[in-house]
This record gives C-alpha cells, structure tokens and sequence, in this order.
C-alpha cells in the first residue's frame, strides 16, 4: 500500500519537475493587509478619485464598502461618490456609457470589482508601477507586464514619467508628487481595496472557518470514540 | 388478502402495516450485512452520497437568487456572494462540491479498480456506476456554464465544438445542443434547466439502481472474497455485520474527517489554487474575446489530456469518448479469477500503479498549454492508458498470484 502512495505521490510531481515553463514577466509581491482598514481606506480614496471616472464596480455597493472600511455613510457621500443622484445602497456604477468608453479608449474601460481575482494582486502592483513613456502609444505610455495598454497613466501626477532603459529596467526620469517608496506604498493601498472588493467576505469567511474546523476536530474525537466503542465486539 | 398487522405498536405500527417501514430499515441497514474489514477506502461511496445531498440542497437555495439569462448571470452569482444572506457560503459549498464530489468519486472507483469491485457478480453494479459518472460530468460541464464568466463561456464553446467535429452531422448537431450557432443565452437557459433538474433526477434515480444493485450482491472487500460463502448456522456471513450501527457510527467519523478537508478548502482557499475556481472565470463572458488559455476543470482534463493527444479533431474525439467507453466494459477485459490487489502478483500492482501516475499526468497536462514536450508526454500516457485496459486480457494474467484466505483479515 505505501508503494502505491508513493508512485502516486511521484506522480504528482513529475510533471511540475519535467519542465518548467519561464518566459512570463516578473511580477512583484504586493504585500496586501486586508486587516489594514487605513490602507484600504487610502485605497478606497485613491479608487474613487483616479479610476471610478472610467471603471465601473458595479457588482459593489457603496455602503457595503462603507461599512466593511469602517467609513461613516455621510463622509462616503460627501467625498467618494461622483455619480450624480447616486443613493448610498446603490451598485458603485459610474458615469461613463460602454459606447463613450469604446470611442475614448479602443474598448470599453473594464470593471474592476473582480479585478484582483481576475489578474491577482501581483499582477495589479506591477501593472500600477510599470508605465513607463512610449510616444508611440496613443496616450504616450505603455506597459511592462501589459504590452499595448489602451490605458494612459491616470495616475502620473502620483508617479513621475518613468523610462525603459536598453537593458529593460525602469528608470524615474521626472518625479512626480510622491517619492517613489510612497508611490509603491499607495499602490500597495490601492490594490489593497480591489482585493477587498474582489471578495469582501474574505475576512469573515476565514473567521468563520477557524471556528468551523475547532468544531469538526472536536466532533471527529468524539465520532472515534464512538466508533472504538461500538466495534469493541467486532473481532 | 386479510390485514397484515405489523408487530410493531403506536404509530410505527401503523405505518408499518401500510408501508414496508422495518422490513425496508432491516434489509439495507441493520440486517444488512457487511463485510467486517472495510478500509479506507471503504469511506468514498457514502461520502458521495454526502456530497450529492449538498449539491441539492445548495442548488436549491442557489436557484432562488440565480438569474438564468445571458445578461443577468453574472451579475446575480456576485449578487449572491455579497448581498444575499449567507450566499457566499451557499454559493462555495455549491463550488467545492462540485470538485469534492469528483475527488470521492475518482477514489471510489480506484478503490473498485484495486480490489476488483467491477468483478462478478458486479459487473453491473459497476456499469451503474459508470452511467452516474457519466451523467456527474454532463452536470458538472452544464453547471460550469451558468456563472457565465469567460471560462464557463469559451470553455462551452470548445466543448460543443467538438461534437460539431463528427463528420455530416456535426454541424447541425451543435446547432442543436447550443439552440444558436454560438454558445449565447439560449445555451444558457437549456443547460439551466438540464443542470437543475433533469440531470439531478436522473443521478438520484441512478444512485437509487446503485444501490438496490449493491445490496443485492452484497459488497466487496480489500481481500476480494464473498463474504455469502462462509455462513453460520443462522446462515448469517460469518464475517459479515450489520451496517447499522457499525458502518453508519464507522461513517460518521468518515463524515467529520471528510468535512475537516473540506471545510480547510472552502473556508481557506475556495479557489482551490484556480483549480476549483479558476481566475478567468471572474470575468464576464464575452464572445469577442478570447481567453490566452482555455482550460477545463481539472476533473475533465484527464480526458481532455487524451482528446488533444491525438492529432485529427474528431480521431480525438473518438479517443476521449473511447477512453471513457472502455471502461464501461471492463469487468470483461480482466480475465484474473482473483479480485483483490493484494493478492495478486506485483506485476499487476506495478501496472495499476503506473495507471494512476499515467491518469495524474494525463489530468495535470489538461490544464496546461499544448506545448511539444507536455504533448509527447500526453501521448505516451494516452497510449498507456489504452493499453492498460487493451491488454488487460493478458496482463491480468502475468505474475505469480498469492493464495487468496478463506476468510477475510481482520
């Protein structure tokens, strides 16, 4: 029987050991703290004000939001929500119609409610701090880990313009209002609240799951004993 | 006839005059007789039981927030995570099922591969069986499409492509399965109703046969002997006991030790490492785009693994559904009288051991790009695959077996 365990377990990982497939772009580590209710309000703030404009949340409630981020409703409506007429227990929809987005962009800005389950955190850090100026792109930036990016760099006056060097590092050649560690860190924030919103169960699912498995391991003591007690007579 | 008053007094008494209450609860649970040294392995079959109860009753909840239409799917499923009450529990519990449901029934059949289960006299027991695991992977593959995310859409579209690839038919056939020339909201509306209720009818209705089946024959075991040879006086098995209380206390602890996984999956990590959920998914299907890589759900990609190995569209479909008819006729490919592992020679072991390292490999490579040197290995383990079963006329014949006990050990 250990035998057969064995060859399963080679099984398994012969095949992650017979090549390894490289050539997709270094991603950095986002380091995200979904228990950071100031990051994620940062986030949220910074959401808001540089990509609500074009990007819908539309799965996403503003006072849901306000609530999981420890936001009062009143500061939520008077400084976070753009949209005309919206009432606080609306979807996190935003102004911009998919044709205008189409016309403006090439495609229609996507919505980022799943984003980060979409692309993953790393992927949205790296993506956020990898423009760098190409003046043949229509909006004068592209992209390290998004080639062609329809997207210009909203977030510019944060970062300063960064350069592609020949040996393909990135390099900052006009600074913007942020030094570079605070322009990462508000990145980190920001990404930080599209983790949240791609599943604001997260923390209270896991809450509930430590709970659930004290319970079970309990429960499968028990259900051993019992067990031993009633095979007693079985020889 | 005159009256038939039950034994029993009260109220059992009188449901059991008009309905076979204890006759029913004597035959397939405490007088039903079970072979006494069940292992391991023993647990998987009660344990999909389990799981098909969750699947129906988190459908059931589901069904009543989901909106089974092409513009509102999506939006409901998130609906469900963040607005309705307690719909992300629903919601996973529905999403890990589906994946658990498939690991217990992978184990279940392995353990009858191992122990010869699929032998007389079950060889129907077995093709049973297969009808549900066939009829499992119609309703995960339906069910896969209501979330309507861009992996359920193109994964449909890839899927039903391959019928389109059966020769004068073909075409009018897939037209046929999606109701449109592409996968659209018609597809989306049929599988609903297929996904909810009728294949569910059909895998209890088969799980029921299952049954009846098995306690007709009576179970195997790990040491492959019938347990109906040996009686005692009474002309009770002499290693058998009755499932009830022994196997269902036994099963209980199966349950919570089933659950603690399970729970460590769905409270933890519901993606399953985008396994179980995978990350494409979370974007709205979109027919104007197509994903980098399309790839099924880890439990069909064994199959898959075979369809893309073999280099003509519809040759591989053939191949796929092969690799799965085949084993529909297995219990006549073995010609070894001896039923269980253990008694067999190593020849046999070290085969069906490379038989499941050939289906992990044949499963992990499904979800991976079909590059040159994954597909190479594909092929030798499709080839293998065949093989195994092909030759199994022969090879289960190879070796110097074990004398098989008298009685089962304990």
């Amino acid at each position: 029987m250990n035998k057969k365990i064995a060859l399963i377990l080679a099984g398994l990982v012969m095949p992650v050991m017979a090549w390894a497939s490289g050539t997709s772009v270094h991603l950095d580590h986002a380091n995200i703290n979904l228990k950071d209710k100031a990051s994620l309000q940062h986030g949220a703030q910074l959401y808001m004000n540089y990509c609500s404009g074009c990007h819908a949340t539309g799965f996403q409630r503003y006072n849901r939001v306000a609530v999981d981020l420890g936001i009062k409703e009143e500061l939520m409506q008077t400084n976070l929500m753009f949209v005309k007429d919206a009432k606080i227990g609306d979807l996190m929809n935003n102004n911009m119609t998919a044709s205008d987005g189409k016309k403006w962009f090439g495609q229609t800005p996507p919505d980022l409610t799943l984003v980060a389950r979409v692309r993953g955190v790393d992927w949205l850090y790296t993506y956020l701090r990898g423009f760098y100026k190409d003046d043949s792109r229509p909006f004068g930036v592209n992209n390290t880990v998004f080639p062609e990016v329809g997207m210009p760099h909203v977030l510019q006056e944060l970062q300063g313009v960064q350069v592609k060097t020949e040996d393909g590092e990135l390099e900052l050649v006009k600074a913007g209002k942020l030094s570079e560690e605070a322009y990462d860190e508000s990145v980190r924030d920001l990404v930080n609240f599209l983790a949240y919103s791609g599943e604001p169960v997260r923390l209270e699912r896991e809450a509930i799951g430590v709970k659930v498995l004290i319970f079970l391991v309990v429960f499968f003591f028990l259900a051993y004993l019992l067990k031993k007690e009633y095979w007693k007579d079985v020889h | 006839m005159a009256f038939k008053q039950s034994e029993a007094k009260g109220l059992l008494g009188w449901f059991d005059s008009r309905f076979p209450l204890i006759e029913t609860w004597n035959a397939h649970l405490a007088q039903y007789q079970a072979p006494k040294n069940f292992n391991f392995w023993y647990f998987f079959g009660s344990l999909a039981m389990l799981v098909l109860v969750n699947q129906i009753l988190t459908g059931i909840w589901l069904t009543m927030n989901f909106n089974p239409s092409a513009e509102g799917a999506f939006a409901s499923v998130e609906y469900i995570m963040r607005d309705v009450e307690w719909g992300w529990l629903i919601r996973y519990l529905h999403s890990t099922g589906a994946s658990a449901f498939f690991v217990v029934v992978y184990l279940h059949m392995f353990r009858g591969l191992m122990y010869g289960s699929f032998k007389q006299p079950r060889e129907l027991l077995w093709i049973i069986g297969m009808v549900i695991f066939l009829l499992l992977m119609a309703e995960a593959f339906m069910g896969y499409l209501l979330p309507w995310g861009q992996m359920s859409f193109w994964g449909a579209q890839v899927i039903i492509n391959l019928f389109s690839s059966i020769p004068v038919i073909g075409e009018d056939l897939g037209v046929w399965i999606r109701g449109d020339f592409v996968v659209s909201g018609a597809t989306l509306n049929r599988f609903f109703a297929l996904h909810v209720i009728a294949l569910p009818l059909a895998i209890v209705g088969v799980v029921f046969l299952h049954i009846v089946a098995l306690h007709h024959v009576g179970s195997n075991n790990p040491d492959g002997i019938e347990i109906k040879d040996k009686l005692d006086a009474h002309g009770k098995p002499l290693d058998g006991i009755p499932f009830h209380p022994y196997y269902s206390v036994k099963d209980i602890m199966g349950v919570v030790g089933f659950l603690i996984v399970f729970s460590i999956v769905l409270f933890f990590a519901p993606e399953g490492g985008g396994y179980f959920l995978e990350g494409p998914n979370f974007e709205q299907a979109n027919g104007l785009k197509t994903p980098a890589h399309i790839a099924p759900v880890w439990y069909m990609t064994p199959f898959y693994s075979v369809l893309r190995a073999v280099p003509h569209k519809f040759m591989g479909v053939v191949a796929m559904g092969a690799a799965i008819a085949i084993l529909f006729v297995l219990p006549w490919l073995d010609k070894n009288p001896v039923k269980s592992i253990r008694y067999r020679s190593w020849i046999n072991k070290l085969l069906l051991g490379l038989f499941v390292v050939a289906f992990v490999i044949l499963g992990y490579l499904g979800t991976q790009p079909a590059d040159p040197t994954p597909t190479l290995i594909a092929r030798i383990c499709t080839l293998y695959y065949f093989g195994y079963f092909l030759l199994m006329p022969l090879h289960s014949r190879w070796g110097k077996m074990k004398p098989v006990p008298e009685r089962v050990t304990h």
